[in-house]
């Protein structure tokens, strides 16, 4: 009897994954996100401002589609902040859930492998957070991807705006770097930060890593001490750089901490405390010199989750919206339609500044800020142009 | 000259405590594999738990203790964590172990894994964020020396020490002192070497095996819970995940010593905390995990049951 149940029952549940399918006409449009895993708040930030999205436009009607208005249905996936199960998971939306485009990963570490799989597939992507330069690039060719997008700036232009602001703003001539080798956007930070202090005039005198997972960082950071830097570089994710931070603190290091755009997180302040006082970060929008535009997403947002969104929300919001005016328009349902209107839009206003595609390439032109933390909030500081 | 001795003296410190938890959550390991023969890979996640008690325990009992020295807070939560930690210990070990102990080793393995994955993801159902673990006393950092540097008059040379660190250390190495204690001197740790020496003629001699065993993991998963505890204090940021990592570290150091033997799990603890932290002083720290890894592998080369362990009786 045991032996009959269990083929039965695969048959029974395969027929019912079948079903759902058919019904209304939608647009199909994925998220891929770091719901579970290392990097929690990334992905509810993410899944919040994506529902907020399709909601607002699902009660007006839809997406306009040449003389229809069709609505959205979101498909979300959770890639656990893992580069494998974010293969697997755009892999399952592109083939299997025939998403028309997939917005996310956010975290570079899951990017990356999920916009191999899209350009593949030859299906849209566009992560509204990942900021390593070879998210949008071909591993072999070195060229940009075709079908790979972003809504934020790329390490590169960030890793420059930290150099100067380090050397010119805070006046430091040396600096350590504390970083994690086995994630990919700390890990470009991190090179990049140095290539652009060393260049500029400044000196690197530590450069030390750990690996994700890591708790304990006192090892690494007594070698920084002995070193004394003016500024310690920390791209790190809002997990580590409390524990971080509060190490450093109680080794007798009494050096400025300065972050990446990995630190923003409302997360950051609960679990850091008076540690992480006084330090600077790059980020991608401030809620202080937000446009109209912005304001009410901020609001809206706020209404709904009793929150001020993070940047990630505010990209995820920004990478929808950049989406659904391709879509409009393409003027069809076509993946490749659809890709080619991306690549074209001319100026989109987003929530987190003005973005246009660079000619052949999915990274965006569009500015940063460098913001403080003081007295447990996010305080503007600056503004970067590209 | 001086220092480069404040240096390795504050490296030093820094490795004991590592070391310490390390050593206490591989005694856990040990025990079982001692008396069972099986590794419980479930113990890191009852090593997490032990954390999140820790958390959930002090934001009931520091109101309701206000005005009590904070250490008997410690002590009465330390205590009480074990005391769940264990018991949940031995509960899986009642109802998830005990079943297939005829069965092969490798069954009751992949339950152990099992075991382990329905924890932390039952954890991270209920905590999906990060969570952060409260302070229990001021945790008061001491400069033990403060000299003026000749070089660079605005950095002192500075070894300092925090309370933090000084109960970790103190809290395991009587843990330990307590358990060596227990198996050496004790009517039940006299049964428990009996039933690692011989576990099928034990019970012909009335020695009551399956209480023994109950015991062995609630001792062992209270070290783990006690060893989640310190460490969720030391590094205040807890996940359901952070047991995953550490148990694997620790397992590590239980094969190193010599899994099996008591000294030995304290043994590989302290060693794999010197080796992790030499690797960062000697070398680049990208090169840890490798350096570290390689040089145990180099003991397990020379020494293929552990630094104290003893190779299996061959009965002709």
């Amino acid at each position: 009897m045991k032996t009959i149940i269990f083929p039965v029952l695969c048959l029974a549940l395969t027929f019912f994954a079948g079903c759902g399918k058919s019904g209304a006409p939608s647009v199909k449009i994925g998220l891929n996100t770091e719901l579970t895993g290392e990097m929690p708040a990334v992905g509810a930030s993410s899944q919040n401002a994506a529902k907020l999205f399709v909601d607002q436009l699902n009660a007006a009607g839809g997406v306009k589609v040449a003389d229809k208005t069709i609505p959205i249905d979101l498909i979300v996936g959770d890639n656990g902040a893992k580069a494998d199960q974010a293969a697997a998971v755009a892999q399952r939306l592109i083939t299997q859930d025939e998403v028309l485009a997939m917005i996310g990963p956010d975290a570079s570490v899951c990017a990356i492998p999920a916009a191999d799989i899209a350009e593949a597939a030859r299906c849209a992507m566009i992560s509204p957070w990942s900021t390593n330069p070879k998210t949008t690039l071909d591993p072999n060719s070195g060229k940009p991807k075709e079908y790979v997008f972003r809504a934020c700036f790329i390490d590169t232009f960030q890793a420059g705006v930290l150099a100067k602001f380090v050397l010119n703003n805070l006046k430091a001539k040396t600096a350590a770097v504390l970083y994690d080798s086995s994630s990919e956007a700390p890990n470009g930070q991190a090179t990049l930060f140095k290539e652009t202090f060393e260049k500029n005039g400044g000196q690197i005198v530590g450069f030390e890593t750990y690996t994700t997972g890591d708790k304990d960082f006192s090892a690494q950071l007594t070698k920084i001490k002995a070193t004394n830097p003016d500024v310690i570089f920390l791209p790190a994710y809002y997990n580590d750089v409390p524990l971080i931070a509060q190490q450093a603190r109680s080794l007798g290091i009494t050096a400025q901490f300065v972050g990446s755009d990995a630190w923003s997180s409302p997360e950051l302040i609960k679990l850091g405390g008076t540690a992480i006082e006084g330090s600077f970060f790059c980020n991608h929008y401030s809620t202080e010199i937000a446009t109209p535009v912005a304001q009410k997403f901020m609001a809206d947002y706020k209404a709904k989750y009793g929150q001020d969104p993070d940047d990630v929300a505010a990209l995820t919001y920004d990478a929808f919206g950049l989406l659904v005016q391709a879509i409009t328009d393409a003027g069809k349902l076509d993946r490749q339609a659809i890709r080619d209107a991306l690549a074209k839009i001319p100026k989109y206003d987003g929530i987190t500044g003005t973005m246009q595609f660079q000619p052949g390439s999915g990274d965006p032109i569009k500015s940063a800020v460098i913001l403080q933390i003081k007295d447990g909030k996010f305080v503007w500081v600056a503004n970067a142009q590209p | 000259m001086l220092d480069d001795v404040l240096y390795l003296a504050q490296q030093t410190i820094n490795a004991l405590q590592q070391g310490s938890i390390y050593a206490l959550i591989a005694l856990g390991y040990t025990m079982v594999y001692g008396v069972l023969t099986m590794i419980n890979f479930a113990h890191g996640d009852l090593f997490m738990l032990g954390a999140f008690a820790c958390m959930l325990l002090a934001g009931v009992l520091t109101p309701i203790m206000a005005g009590f020295p904070p250490v008997l807070i410690f002590i009465v939560i330390l205590l009480l964590v074990m005391l769940i930690i264990g018991v949940l210990g031995a509960s899986i070990e009642r109802i998830a172990y005990r079943p297939l102990r005829a069965a092969p080793r490798v069954s009751a393995i992949i339950t152990a894994l099992g075991c382990g994955l329905l924890i932390e993801s039952l954890t991270l159902v209920i905590f999906p964020y990060s969570k952060s673990m409260p302070l229990l006393f001021t945790n008061t950092t001491f400069e033990l020396v403060k000299i003026a540097n000749p070089q660079d008059p605005d950095n002192p040379l500075t070894l300092t020490l925090t309370a933090l660190q000084i109960i970790i250390i103190c809290v395991a190495l009587a843990l330990m002192i307590a358990l060596d204690f227990l198996i050496r001197k004790t009517r039940y740790g006299m049964a428990m070497r009996a039933i690692s020496f011989d576990a099928r003629t034990v019970p012909l001699m009335g020695i009551p095996v399956d209480r023994v065993i109950s015991m062995t993991f609630l001792i062992g998963a209270g070290l783990g819970g006690a060893a989640g505890m310190l460490y969720g204090l030391a590094y205040p940021v807890i996940a359901p995940s952070m047991g995953i990592l550490v148990g694997w570290k620790a397992f590590i150091a239980a094969v190193v010593g010599g899994i099996g033997s008591i000294r030995g799990a304290v043994l590989g603890g302290f060693i794999l905390g010197a080796v992790e932290v030499l690797a960062v002083v000697v070398f680049d720290s990208s090169y840890r995990d490798l350096i570290s890894y390689s040089l145990l592998l180099v003991i397990l080369i020379f020494k293929p049951y552990g630094l104290l362990g003893q190779a299996p009786n061959q009965k002709v």
